[in-house]
């Protein structure tokens, strides 16, 4: 069945000549239609219940009604949320944190990117390389010894720096600026020469060049890139729980898995809720700006 | 240079000193506005991977150097072994189907009219959007032992019940079915993209010369889509490897230790058991695989830049 949905794959514009093959046609895209509608339903299934049980009571959960339905649906659960300082203070965390490394982010890597794609200096080839090998790196592999580094700063400078949460302010470039500076050389090197040098030739310094030509011309990818920064940033998980611990501290993902999770207890209402709350602001930017998004996530193996 | 030296006429006629001035002055400049992105990376990656491996050959209280001896201690533990499997099994098979699924969605999706693909790809992609460890609670939840909304629907058609976290095998299947939820739409995104890119002309050529979908998909398809299903396959192997999010919240490697992976262990080694050298000992075996497909990603990076 799905041999003839894919047989006419790649050609959805041409137009029928023969009967038999818009039959054939029609039938595929019947085909198509079904089969992306059960992905569909796979791929929307968790968010969808995620919601469903948000607006659950407690009482309705464990009634063990129907799982997939509300039948009296309440707020209760996102109220009771909003209104406990605690869950409040894993938002602004999350908030403060993301906004933080996408300035300090973009600030980097616009700036480096430019050097990298345009000035060229010795060894500016092999940092650019090296830039993408970071990209490569995961985080699983650097928490332990970054802990290690703290705990050294500690002892060395008095500074606290595990189990505050601007210490993730630090820490969190390091898995974004590899990349936004992978996909910022890769949108500067498409911008023409004649232009730079034009500017050049009238006058214009380095710096005027690229706040004048290169961070207009090149929004796109800028756009693109912050979005990318925010959504890591915003859903880190690794760093967050190797690094902080107390409550006041905590960032939204880890808040909500260590903190509304209490021991076997589990109110799972209030869980979903704020999961599905913590969740928003990445699916809001991605509403919005869907085609960034995109950009965004093919440029790494696209461009370069 | 080349890309200064283009003013040449009002340049050359100040004299080579002032010229030879400016190269080095806009080297110079070029390197300081690189100067952050260097210390981040020396600083906060580099380094760092480096003392990983420093730090493998220290003791558990870090005071005495011991050579291999933490690598010798892994390879005695049938944990470890254990771990190894599951962690090859793990990313093989997810990555696996990450890439079907992503391959076949892709081709209904571009299959359907132009006006339509924009809404399911918005849809399809969802999954992708949602931080991994909220996404993960949604599934801990359906997954629930007492609560769980597919035995619920199990129970209605006549199915037993499933221990979907409480058994070796069945957690093992979990992770991965909820590995693969979260990164097929990334599959599917990069296949589109790339199927957009094949000429309709080649389609045509092949249909007039009688080819059949297969051979379509086979002549045509596949090979204008190599390089971006190798380079989607080498990235998702290593985020897929180096996985920490959805194995951590669905079952922190439990039952006892059946589905942990090389990053959930590492933790547990690590940090919560407060063993330094030892996680990053575990930590450290990510790096052949990592390393692999490192080699394969930027041969074919430097391949595409002799191309243009």
């Amino acid at each position: 069945m799905a041999n003839a949905a894919i047989a006419t794959a790649g050609a959805p514009t041409r137009p029928a000549r023969y009967g038999s093959i818009s039959q054939s046609r029609r039938w595929a895209l019947r085909w198509s239609y079904f089969f992306l509608t059960l992905f569909a339903i796979f791929f929307l299934m968790p968010p969808f219940y995620m919601l469903v049980t948000a607006l659950k009571s407690k009482e309705e959960i464990a009634a063990i009604t129907n799982p997939w339905w509300v039948y009296s649906p309440t707020l209760s659960n996102f109220i009771e949320l909003l209104t406990q300082n605690q869950y409040l203070i894993f938002f602004r965390n999350s908030a403060l944190v993301s906004i933080c490394v996408v300035v300090v982010t973009m600030l980097i890597s616009v700036i480096a990117a430019f050097s990298l794609a345009r000035m060229k200096f010795w060894g500016s080839a092999a940092l650019a390389t090296g830039v993408f090998l970071t990209y490569l790196i995961p985080d699983t592999l650097l928490f332990i010894p970054l802990f290690k580094m703290m705990t050294f700063v500690r002892e060395t400078t008095g500074i606290e720096l595990v189990n505050h949460w601007w210490t993730l302010c630090i820490i969190y470039p390091t898995l974004t600026v590899p990349f936004c500076t992978w996909i910022m050389i890769g949108y500067f090197a498409s911008i023409p020469k004649e232009l730079d040098e034009a500017a050049l030739i009238d006058g214009a310094t380095w710096m005027q060049t690229l706040t004048k030509i290169f961070i207009p011309v090149a929004l796109p990818g800028i756009i693109a890139a912050t979005i990318f920064c925010f959504t890591v940033s915003w859903a880190q998980f690794l760093y967050p729980l190797a690094f902080t611990t107390s409550t006041t501290e905590l960032v939204l993902p880890v808040g909500i898995v260590t903190t509304l999770i209490k021991g076997d207890v589990f109110n799972w209402g209030q869980i979903m809720a704020g999961a599905l709350l913590g969740a928003a602001p990445p699916l809001i930017i991605y509403a919005f700006l869907m085609d960034y998004y995109i950009a965004g996530l093919t440029a790494g193996a696209t461009k370069g | 240079m080349a890309d200064i030296a283009a003013p040449n006429s009002a340049v050359a006629t100040r004299g080579r000193n002032s010229l030879h001035k400016l190269v080095q002055r806009k080297s110079t400049v070029a390197f300081l506005m690189a100067l952050p992105l260097i210390l981040l990376i020396t600083i906060l990656v580099a380094y760092p991977a480096g003392y990983a491996v420093w730090l493998s050959m220290l003791n558990k209280s870090m005071t005495k150097f011991v050579g291999f001896g933490n690598f010798q201690f892994l390879f005695k533990r049938e944990t470890f072994w254990e771990i190894v499997a599951q962690s090859c099994l793990f990313a093989l098979t997810a990555v696996l189907f990450k890439a079907m699924i992503g391959f076949v969605v892709a081709h209904f999706v571009n299959n359907i009219p132009t006006k339509g693909q924009r809404k399911w790809r918005g849809m399809l992609l969802v999954p992708w959007v949602i931080p991994a460890a909220m996404s993960t609670l949604s599934w801990l939840w359906l997954f629930d032992p007492s609560y769980s909304a597919f035995n619920w629907i199990f129970a209605h058609i006549g199915l037993p019940k499933i221990s979907w976290l409480g058994e070796a095998g069945w957690a093992r299947f979990s992770v991965i079915l909820v590995n693969v939820w979260a990164g097929a739409p990334f599959f599917l995104i990069m296949y589109l993209a790339a199927l957009k890119s094949v000429p309709e002309q080649l389609y045509e050529a092949a249909s007039i010369d009688g080819a059949t979908w297969w051979q379509r998909i086979w002549y045509v398809t596949l090979p204008m889509m190599r390089n971006i299903i190798a380079i989607t396959i080498l990235f998702s192997t290593i985020v897929t490897f180096a996985n920490f999010d959805i194995v951590r919240v669905l079952t922190s490697g439990g039952p006892l230790t059946a589905t942990h992976v090389f990053a959930t262990w590492a933790f547990k080694v690590g940090i919560e058991s407060g063993d330094i050298p030892l996680g990053a000992t575990v930590s450290l075996f990510m790096v052949p695989i990592l390393a692999v497909a490192a080699t394969f990603i930027l041969r074919d990076i430097s391949k595409r830049g002799s191309e243009v």
